[in-house]
């Protein structure tokens, strides 16, 4: 149904209507400016309520459920409860850093979604490097969690902050290397670009997602281990750990601020699942052909629930990592795995070209292998390498 | 119109960046300033069209050299988190004298440049495709060497970070 | 295989959530306080004073002996000795508490007073939702308060009360009978009283020594 599909942008496209035609590119600017701060915000408080319910379940107990119905109203309580409280700032910290931390790590995050593709048509701005004003604006948003550690003057916050910003770095080499085989393949950075590559559908039906071939799965697997790890989510979670380092950079900051942070860090999720979504997911399209009268935007969303309710899963499931197995396991198997998933991807291409019946599966089985065994051998070399006799450094 | 007033905003941003990075006492904020101020350039660089320059900028010296140097400052001064004293330079009419004179170059050779006068003929564009294009033909060997620099100083720096806890490690028990 | 472990913990939650829904052994939530786990028999935490019949306070079988104030180790027992007397089970007028006061923000259940407590008129009772907003005098609970009936202390401890009610009706019945015997034989030659076996020594005895109340319930024992 076309006309359910393009409701919103219609929409969008009466309102501008409405204003003289000099100021309707502005118009239009604004008005999906508010409907993303809009959607993503009231996505963000669905998501802190839909989380604790969850992992309660997944722990066998029940999450929230006094506030409201179910404990929908929980997020609200939650908001006043921040906003109500007193706002801390310490004696000694360097009170324009500490302020300004929370807005600098906010600001980009909200800049990511600019590029997403939520729908046919639907994208913000359609920049032709799209993906990387969004790996851009993702790093830019480090500074801030620097910034909110060292103006705290305290030493939690300090090695919490500095721990933070080594796991944020070391993720983003795996976060972006494993988006090089999607770029390669669609021969474009720009999103809208990647979805309509992805928009074809396969003798059989099924879509042509990047998910479906041997190098777009072990891309979405490393793609998405990279953003817990970039949104400091558990099993990742060593900054702000509290049995770990209190709160980490987060010790000093109370109330609003620290809502703020909370934000900023959903919002980072928010952006990278849409990310995943749009470069491996198929963006806004069906799953099968007969499935397209869908609306888009309503595929987008499923696919983006579907993913956070697994980035939830795996919260509930795994404990936090120490700091050296992290960076371990970023520098020492991802990183390579990155790398053998472009020579995959690569021959997955070229074997694109071979014209025989059998000639699906015998891809898939060799690119598989092709990633599978060096998949094995690292996971062997990772395990031994951890498992060695710990080696005491005493002091004199 | 709306360009200029978008470049001296920008122009202003990096100016004010780079003041800072030299005036304040703070170094932290000294160095926060200069990522300042490399923002404000990412900017001119999208202002003039260059999407993939501006966003590789932000990438690459907000997200990674500006947190270069605060590491660097967190982990050799760590010892005095005080503002350090002001120092007066007792030959600041040297400093003064050179820049002054690398102002005159620089003026001297903008003014005189012909594209001054010369509009161009069409508004540059630099699409991300023409770019990996020219990279790949073109400019390979500037690319190879470049890679190959930065490999050497990558091998090197691990090179120093596992030597020195050799030097200072204690006689094992 | 590299990863087989986390897939295993993954499906583990996963049978964790959907059983949440379906299976009660996987949802082991108690909502307190719609819903309470059901007591531990052994469970105490304040004192109560029981009470015999329906009437709260001429029933008390506290006497006001002063044992448990003494033996209490924070001392947060206060009890006043009333100089009205009231009859006990058995008919005999025994000393009653005025005021008998617990202090419960210092009681430490311990359990000493039930322990020490010669007329099994002090036991430890299972409340524990006792949160008062009133600081200075909410936590000091009083007679009235404090007195619960023997039926409630059946409920808390069946065999212990069974026990102790038995105990009391055998000496009730012995009361009766042998203020049945005197009234049948009004005069009672002093000289038949020391040969007299001692099982009927009380009957004799319990008329002429009011303030040995202990005696009734301490001379059966040896005797049994």
């Amino acid at each position: 149904m076309n006309g359910l599909d393009q409701v919103f942008v219609r929409l969008c496209h009466w309102f501008a209507g409405l204003f003289p035609a000099s100021v309707q590119p502005l118009i239009a600017c604004i008005v999906a400016i508010t409907a993303i701060m809009v959607v993503f915000a009231s996505c963000f408080a669905l998501t802190t309520i839909v989380e604790r319910k969850v992992l309660g379940r997944m722990q066998n107990r029940f999450g929230p459920n006094r506030v409201g119905p179910w404990g929908l109203l929980q997020p609200l309580a939650d908001g006043l409860k921040m906003l109500t409280k007193e706002d801390i700032v310490p004696y000694s910290a360097d009170k324009t850093v500490h302020f300004l931390a929370p807005l600098a790590l906010t600001v980009p995050i909200w800049l990511a979604f600019a590029v997403l593709p939520f729908g046919r048509n639907m994208t913000a701005v359609n920049f032709n490097s799209g993906v990387l004003f969004f790996f851009a604006v993702g790093s830019a948003s480090e500074l801030a969690v620097f910034m909110a550690g060292w103006s705290s003057q305290n030493k939690y916050s300090l090695i919490g902050a500095m721990r933070a910003i080594a796991q944020m770095i070391s993720y983003e080499v795996p976060l972006v290397l494993s988006t090089v085989p999607v770029l390669m393949l669609a021969g474009s950075l720009s999103l809208n670009d990647i979805v309509a590559a992805q928009g074809t559908y396969t003798i059989g039906g099924l879509a042509r997602w990047n998910v479906f071939t041997p190098w777009g799965l072990a891309g979405l697997l490393l793609f998405l281990i990279a953003a817990t790890a970039e949104s400091n989510r558990s099993p990742f979670d060593l900054p702000e750990g509290e049995s770990e380092i209190i709160a980490g950079f987060l010790t000093e900051y109370s109330g609003f601020k620290y809502a703020l942070f909370f934000l900023g860090e959903y919002l980072g999720l928010f952006a990278i699942t849409g990310l995943a979504v749009t470069l491996f997911l198929g963006g806004w399209h069906a799953p099968f052909q007969w499935l397209e009268w869908v609306p888009s935007w309503l595929w987008f969303a499923a696919k983006f629930g579907a993913l956070i309710f697994l980035f939830i899963w795996v919260r509930a499931t795994l404990p936090r990592l120490r700091l050296d197995q992290l960076l371990n396991f970023s520098w020492r198997f991802m990183v390579p795995l990155c790398l053998i998933n472009l020579l995959v991807a690569v021959a997955w291409y070229w074997s694109g070209a071979w014209k025989s019946v059998v000639a699906m599966p015998v891809r898939w089985l060799l690119c598989a292998a092709l990633i599978a065994l060096p998949y094995h051998w690292l996971g062997r070399a990772l395990r031994s390498a951890s498992q060695s006799p710990r080696k005491y450094i005493y002091a004199e | 119109m709306l360009n200029e007033i978008a470049f001296l905003l920008c122009a202003s941003i990096i100016l004010a960046g780079a003041v800072g990075a030299m005036m304040l006492r703070n170094l932290v904020h000294c160095a926060l300033c200069a990522a300042g101020a490399f923002a404000g350039l990412a900017a001119i660089y999208l202002q003039l069209n260059a999407e993939f320059a501006g966003f590789a900028q932000l990438l690459v010296y907000v997200g990674a050299v500006a947190i270069l140097i605060v590491f660097t400052i967190l982990l050799t001064r760590s010892t005095e988190l005080q503002p350090g004293a002001v120092h007066h330079s007792s030959s600041w009419w040297m400093g003064l004298l050179v820049g002054g004179l690398v102002l005159a170059c620089l003026v001297g050779s903008i003014m005189s440049s012909p594209s001054l006068v010369r509009l161009p003929s069409q508004p540059a564009s630099a699409p991300v495709k023409g770019i990996g294009e020219q990279l790949m033909s073109q400019y390979i060997m500037p690319l190879e060497t470049i890679g190959l620099l930065l490999t050497s100083a990558l091998l090197g720096a691990v090179v120093i970070a596992v030597r020195e806890p050799e030097k200072s490690d204690p006689p094992a028990r | 295989m590299h990863g087989v472990g986390i897939i295993k913990g993954m499906i583990e939650t996963a049978r964790n959530f959907a059983g949440s829904y379906t299976d009660p052994e996987r949802l082991i939530t108690v909502q307190y306080p719609e819903e309470k786990l059901p007591p531990v028999e052994n469970a105490r935490t304040i004192p109560f004073l029981v009470y015999d019949g329906v009437d709260a306070m001429a029933g008390l079988r506290c006497t006001a002996c002063m044992i448990c104030e003494k033996e209490c180790p924070p001392q947060c027992i206060y009890i006043v000795k009333d100089q009205v007397k009231k009859p006990d089970f058995v008919g005999k007028l025994q000393v009653q508490p005025k005021v008998f006061d617990i202090d419960i923000s210092v009681c430490m259940s311990c359990g000493i007073c039930v322990e020490v407590c010669p007329f099994d008129a002090i036991k430890m009772d299972q409340v524990f939702e006792l949160s008062t907003n009133d600081r200075f005098g909410g936590l000091l609970v009083d007679k009235t308060q404090l007195a619960k009936p023997n039926e409630y202390f059946v409920k808390l401890h069946k065999t212990e009360a069974s026990e102790i009610d038995a105990r009391r009706e055998e000496e009730k019945q012995k009361a009766e009978a042998a203020a049945a015997a005197k009234a049948a034989a009004p005069k009672p030659t002093p000289a038949p009283a020391p040969a007299k076996p001692p099982a009927q020594a009380p009957a004799a005895a319990t008329p002429p020594t009011p303030q040995t109340p202990a005696q009734p319930t301490a001379a059966p024992a040896p005797a049994k």
